[in-house]
């Protein structure tokens, strides 16, 4: 496994999926990998997300090289990678710190895989200048790294890792410096510089919005298991445990039991007649809160819409939405969140009023009550 | 308004208030500096007796110096023994710092540790037990045994500042270099090595002089014609008081300060 | 190892043996780069210091004995090195306490371009040859030196006061010569202490001298621990400045080893005197470092 992929000439290079299979690593007693299985799809753009210390970055690590796993395999394609040194693995690396060689200039540390690899002076300056107009830094190539800001710094590292013609390409929270206008911006530049370059990525973010803004899919991630793998609309709308649903998006859950015919019930309504339950296990019903809508004096009809009556315990107006606290018993409450229009004002809603709050039947969700798997 | 009432820190006092502090501190400079320099211009007295200030300017205590074969022998091989241990305490003890920084194995602190132990045993015992231990395998006056023993004392300085040169280096950068397509030697060599040569050179001046300053391993286990200056310094001032002792004095503290100046303007540049 | 059970990972895992194996490769061929450095101290440091160990146990006639560690207890000689040693380290640390804290607090109240311009008085003596300053002492307390000379002119005192190769001098120089060693670490601390606490206690309503000593001081404890406690050790095993400026007249541990050494050739009872010097060296410093956190002191945290 001596020889780097072919380069191709073309500017999309092929990319490679990769398999990893029963991946652990331990550190102590703590699992900072759990029998880790995963399949990256060629060409993908596949986020980890998870909280601090759930091991998304031990995970990206592995798949680099850089953290020796106590077992598992990782396999580009075909080819058994586990245990190949990193400089072999042909893997474009974005790093959080961006690690820029500050004794380089720009170019120099774009042409510095070039360099390894033994390409032409000409070819070089020839691909060099091509990512750098890919990331729209064409004239900063001269410059030093001390010289630029942070967006452009992180446009380097980008340039740098993609530059040689990888065929996966790792980013370990390459977002995470900048403000948050710049952050948003450049979401969607990578995202549109994935479809541009095809290769097939491994993104890893605590922040579940850039996930869902730029995955194709998302790897939940969660003390060194992997909760849910999936596109980001099903993670969002099937989260298939408590965890997932926490993490991910605002939410609500309500405590369900189940009668002798498996119909779920809160309280005295009805949630779900064919939803497939074990016995033994406690399930609750989780309410996204732009799910839910106000309801008026018009009827509504039972077999659709699930409704709650209750009173408003705290409002707040946020701007575009505004979001009301609703107790709809003595022990449960309903987070609400509406899009406001000028009519809206604080005062829209006051601490006591009353209100019936309706949600569609098809936005049910319906998860085992214990957080893990 | 005057400086003295201008405040002087965030809360509130002025310098005025602060007065004392800085007198008192003047005070404590000065009499740090002065014993340091003081043997500057006394080594330019023309009197058999160290004067201060010196009646008649004269240099012959640095022709006494220059002219004496022992003194002359001394200063040579103490050069040779700073220069040499320079060139072994600094390799060595980059490549000790690296590899315990780097590894992150369980054991690696306690060996950091057992490698900086010279800086916490009395120089007075290595001294004797080189000195007996060299006499039985033949190294004692020899520039070899003296190198050896003086490399032990640096070894220590020149790890703990190149660890604090790594800790403030980010490491990533390697990996990154390694994930371009790097091996470790040549990640280590093109990338990390540029960015703590500042601190490689300050490491390897500090060894110079510990080796160049070193007492009291000079006076057991060096002699004959293999003596160093700080050996000879030490007997000349049980003695009396021999006015070239300022003159070749004089002499080291240029080299301290020349490389002291040199490190600090080497730390400026490094920011 | 026992942990060894515990910690394997379910079997049927792939490549575990291969990356283990690896992993064992990689930290060998890291440590063999500590391997250089390591030898060199068990050649000059290691192996000498056990050989005096062993010497130290042996008698006059060859034979195991603890002769060489009754007679410091017997003879009234080594009562007054020790009590000789220890008075010197510890009015040497408090000397320079009580001269250290005040520079250091004046630098770390300074901008932190002027602060490194003053610390060239710290610095420039910290790197001259302590041979060379012991002599400048030497040369300026002696009976017709400068400092009598100075003091007789101003009317100080009238007769020359003799200021060296006395328990004087010997402190005069230890001082000035220890002195970085605490002011080094405490000026890190001082910098460390962060100037909002300043302001959150003033806001409290803490006057400017009642924050120094309920905030100030107290957070900048830790470098002067770290500081002293560096002093006091390195005073304990000091030779050249004593053995100059004392004149014989200030016997310490080290300058007794080579007197010993120098007159009756006795390795055994001067091995006996570094081994004590050593062991109380090491358990002042383990008891600190218990007690004290001591290697985030002196190396900086991680």
């Amino acid at each position: 496994m001596a020889s780097h992929p072919d380069d191709q000439s073309s500017t999309k290079a092929s990319a490679l999926p990769i398999h990893i299979q029963g991946l652990t690593k331990k550190y102590g007693r703590m699992y900072a990998l759990n029998n880790v299985d995963l399949e990256v799809r060629s060409g993908e753009f596949l986020t980890l997300l998870g909280p601090s210390g759930s091991g998304k970055t031990t995970l990206l690590m592995a798949i680099a090289g850089f953290n020796r796993p106590d077992a598992g395999s990782i396999r580009f394609a075909d080819t058994e990678m586990i245990l190949t040194p990193p400089h072999r693995r042909n893997v474009g690396m974005v790093f959080q710190s961006y690690a820029l060689f500050p004794h380089m200039t720009v170019a120099e540390n774009i042409a510095f895989p070039l360099k390894l690899r033994g390409t032409g002076a000409e070819e070089t300056a020839q691909r060099v200048a091509d990512a750098l107009a890919t990331v729209q830094l064409s004239d900063l190539g001269e410059r030093g790294i001390d010289q630029l800001s942070g967006g452009q710094r992180q446009r380097v590292a980008l340039a740098r890792a993609f530059v040689f013609r990888p065929r996966i390409l790792l980013m370990d929270e390459p977002l995470s410096a900048l403000d948050k206008k710049l952050r948003e911006q450049m979401q969607i530049e990578l995202k549109h510089l994935h479809e541009q370059l095809g290769v097939t990525t491994v993104y890893v973010t605590h922040d579940q919005r850039e996930a869902l803004t730029m995955s194709d899919r998302i790897a939940v991630i969660n003390d060194g298991k992997l909760a849910q793998v999936d596109t980001p609309h099903a993670i969002y709308n099937r989260p298939v445990n408590r965890f997932v649903a926490d993490f991910i998006g605002e939410s609500s859950m309500l405590p369900l039991t189940r009668d002798d015919t498996g119909k779920l019930y809160f309280e005295d309504h009805l949630i779900a007649t064919d939803y497939q339950t074990e016995t033994g296990k406690d399930y609750a019903l989780l309410v996204r809160p732009e799910r839910l809508f106000m309801i008026g004096d018009e009827t509504v009809d039972a077999d659709k819409t699930i409704t709650f009556s209750g009173k408003v315990r705290e409002f707040v107006f946020q701007g575009e939405t505004a979001f009301a606290l609703t107790s709809i018993s003595d022990t449960h409450d309903l987070s609400f969140r509406f899009g406001t229009d000028s009519s809206s004002s604080q005062d829209s809603m006051r601490p006591g009023d009353p209100v019936s709050l309706g949600l569609n039947r098809q936005d049910v969700i319906v998860i085992p009550q214990t957080s893990d798997q | 308004m005057r400086w003295w009432q201008k405040p002087a820190s965030d809360t509130q006092i002025t310098h005025g208030n602060r007065l004392w502090l800085y007198v008192l501190a003047a005070i404590i400079m000065l009499l740090l500096v002065i014993p340091t320099f003081i043997v500057i211009p006394m080594s330019f007295s023309d009197s058999q007796y160290l004067e201060f200030p010196p009646s008649h300017w004269s240099d012959r205590w640095y022709i006494v110096y220059l002219e004496s074969p022992k003194w002359m022998r001394a200063t040579v091989t103490s050069l040779q023994v700073g220069v040499l241990t320079m060139l072994v305490a600094t390799p060595v003890g980059t490549m000790a710092a690296y590899a315990l920084f780097v590894s992150g194995h369980r054991a690696a602190r306690a060996i950091f540790v057992f490698l900086i132990t010279p800086m916490i045993v009395p120089v007075i015992l290595i001294a004797i037990g080189t000195f007996y231990a060299y006499g039985r395998v033949g190294l004692n006056n020899t520039i070899t045994g003296l190198v050896m023993a003086h490399t032990v004392l640096a070894a220590p300085l020149v790890m703990i500042v190149i660890t604090s040169a790594l800790r403030s280096y980010d490491l990533d950068q390697e990996r990154v270099a390694r994930s371009l397509g790097a091996t470790r030697v040549r990640a280590f060599f093109a990338i990390t090595l540029p960015q703590i040569k500042f601190s490689i050179v300050t490491a390897a001046l500090l060894s110079f002089l510990t080796s160049f300053d070193e007492v009291i391993i000079a006076i057991f286990v060096s002699g004959g014609s293999n003596a160093t200056l700080t050996k000879h310094m030490f007997a000349a001032l049980r003695d009396f008081i021999d006015p070239t002792i300022a003159a070749i004095s004089t002499i080291m503290i240029l080299v301290s300060t020349t490389l002291l100046l040199a490190t600090q303007f080497i730390g400026s540049r490094q920011k | 190892m026992n942990t060894a059970i515990e910690n394997e990972v379910d079997p049927g895992l792939p490549n575990e043996n291969q990356l283990r194996s690896q992993g064992i490769r990689e930290q060998r061929m890291l440590l063999s780069l500590a391997t250089p450095a390591f030898l060199m101290i068990v050649a000059i440091i290691l192996i000498p210091v056990g050989w005096l160990f062993y010497l130290s146990f042996i008698g006059g006639d060859g034979q195991f004995s603890l002769e060489h560690y009754r007679k410091m207890i017997e003879y009234k000689s080594y009562a007054r090195v020790f009590v000789t040693t220890f008075q010197v380290s510890i009015l040497t640390t408090l000397l320079c306490i009580l001269i250290g804290y005040p520079l250091a607090y004046f630098l770390a109240m300074l901008p932190q371009r002027l602060a490194g311009f003053f610390m060239l008085a710290v610095l420039l003596p910290f790197w001259t040859s302590l041979l060379v300053r012991t002599y400048a002492w030497l040369v300026l307390l002696q009976k017709n030196g400068i400092l009598n000379d100075f003091a007789i002119s101003a009317g100080l005192w009238e007769t020359p006061i003799k200021l060296v190769h006395n328990m004087t001098g010997t402190l005069i120089g230890m001082a000035h010569i220890m002195l970085p060693f605490l002011v080094l670490p405490l000026y890190g601390s001082m910098r460390k202490i962060e100037r909002d606490m300043m302001h959150a206690a003033a806001n409290l309503g803490a006057s400017p001298i009642q924050s120094f000593w309920k905030i100030y001081f107290p957070l900048s404890l830790s470098g002067m621990v770290a500081g002293s406690l560096i002093v006091f050790v390195l005073c304990l095993g000091f030779y050249v400045t004593p053995a100059v400026l004392g004149g014989g007249r200030v016997v310490m541990v080290a300058t007794q080893i080579t007197a010993i050494l120098e007159n009756q050739f006795n390795w055994g009872a001067a091995s006996a005197l570094g081994v004590v010097l050593l062991v109380a060296t090491i358990v002042i410093l383990y008891l600190a470092g218990r007690f004290l956190k001591l290697d985030a002191a002196l190396f900086g945290k991680h």
